[in-house]
């Protein structure tokens, strides 16, 4: 059975703007995954919350986020993220490009 | 490329996402959401089968101006499980189209890209495809003109294909295909002397965007492109209204259909029926372009 697994993690991440909207990127579709970004409660962490079909990634998408978080003024975002096997690199892609959406109309 | 069409090219339709289509097609910046993302419930029955849903179950809904009408549209992500209607996906669909008889908008444009009833989610969404088609024709009833734009990866099949039928008008491409049963059931249940479904240009050639035009299924044959698709949209709205429900137009058709069945019934391959039709050389009808292939249907007898 290959069933769906949640992850969740929390980073320390450099504030960011805060923004009006809510981002929404990519598609869940097969090697896609779809990107919510919108304001979170703190304003130095950065929230994750990730459904995958793909199970037993957890470290590859630590990794990832790691280097999401330490590279980009993520803190104050929650993001959800749905997922249908994406690789690594299409997952950086996509959080870059939610985290520019979401700050694109930032205050 | 394509100055008689009076567009200027830019964005493949079938390569786009939902929203892309929704921005590209719509007057900019008009576009305004009805139950966003995070607002509604993602999918209780794939959760329950431990798969992810997505924050909008794959289709867009909302209000807008297209060519300064108001307009009601629903775009589906054919990326996501095949663009398949699940309960809330089509209670989405349902809910739009309800809206459409209350507010008589100047139209309803519907954005298929889908394969069907989403079988993870059974009879939920079989009765939710039944009340999107009995919604259409609501709308239709009530003078509103309901358009179907097919161009994406799934085209309109299934329930889906059923819905697209029911609208007033079908703008398709190339690309788009248009079918009840998908070529790969056909081929389940009938075996592959009945249809080769991995036989690509066969399955074009019966179910894809130019049969479906010069069969006459479709009002018009568009670019692969989303401002041909604007355009075109824009253009049957110029000069088509919603003609009252009439017995007399239904019996037409359903005699047309069955004048069909008898002409074309034995045929195996859309080459046959395009001979039928009057086309001198069927086999060059894949490889026309757009234009060439508007110019032939008209030149084709009635």
């Amino acid at each position: 059975m290959n069933l769906m697994e949640k992850l969740e993690f929390k980073f320390p991440a450099q504030a960011g703007k805060t923004s009006p909207i809510t981002a929404l990127c990519g598609v869940v579709g097969s090697g896609n995954l779809e990107i919510l970004v919108r304001t979170g409660s703190d304003a130095d962490v950065c929230e994750v919350s990730i459904k995958t079909s793909a199970r037993g990634f957890g470290e590859i998408w630590q990794a990832v986020l790691t280097d999401f978080a330490e590279h980009n003024p993520a803190g104050g975002t929650r993001i959800f993220i749905n997922d249908m096997g994406a690789t690594p690199a299409v997952v950086s892609l996509r959080l870059g490009q939610a985290l520019t959406e979401y700050l694109g109309v930032a205050q | 490329m394509n100055a008689t069409n009076g567009f200027t090219p830019g964005h493949s339709y079938f390569e786009a996402t939902a929203r892309q289509r929704l921005q590209q097609i719509l007057d900019a910046g008009s576009f305004r959401e009805f139950l966003a993302p995070e607002t509604v419930e993602v999918s209780p029955h794939l959760a329950a089968l431990d798969l992810p849903g997505a924050f909008d179950d794959g289709v867009i809904i909302g209000a807008a101006s297209l060519g300064g009408r108001r307009v009601l549209v629903a775009a589906q992500e054919g990326r996501f499980m095949g663009g398949s209607v699940g309960e809330i996906h089509g209670a989405k669909i349902v809910g739009l189209l309800r809206r459409a008889v209350a507010e008589r908008p100047d139209a309803v444009l519907l954005l298929v890209d889908s394969g069907g009833v989403r079988l993870h989610e059974a009879n939920a969404g079989l009765i939710a495809i039944s009340e999107i088609m009995r919604a259409v024709l609501t709308v239709r009833a009530a003078g509103v003109p309901v358009l179907a734009l097919v161009g994406g990866s799934c085209g309109a099949f299934g329930g889906m294909g059923i819905v697209a039928k029911l609208c007033s008008a079908i703008l398709i491409s190339e690309e788009g295909r248009l079918a009840l049963s998908g070529p790969e059931v056909i081929e389940t249940v009938m075996g592959v002397e009945e249809f080769d479904s991995k036989d690509r240009a066969l399955v074009w050639r019966v179910t894809g965007g130019k049969h479906r035009y010069l069969m006459g299924d479709c009002a018009e044959l568009v670019e692969d492109d989303s401002a041909a698709f604007r355009l075109g949209a824009l253009e049957y709205l110029d000069t088509h209204g919603e003609p009252e429900p009439s017995l007399f137009t239904l019996r037409a058709v359903q005699q047309h259909l069955s004048d069909r069945m008898v002409r074309f019934g034995a045929y195996r391959d859309g080459l046959e029926v395009w001979a039928d039709l009057g086309v001198a050389q069927p086999q060059q009808v894949p490889l026309l372009d757009r234009d060439s292939l508007v110019a032939l249907k008209k030149g084709l007898p009635a």
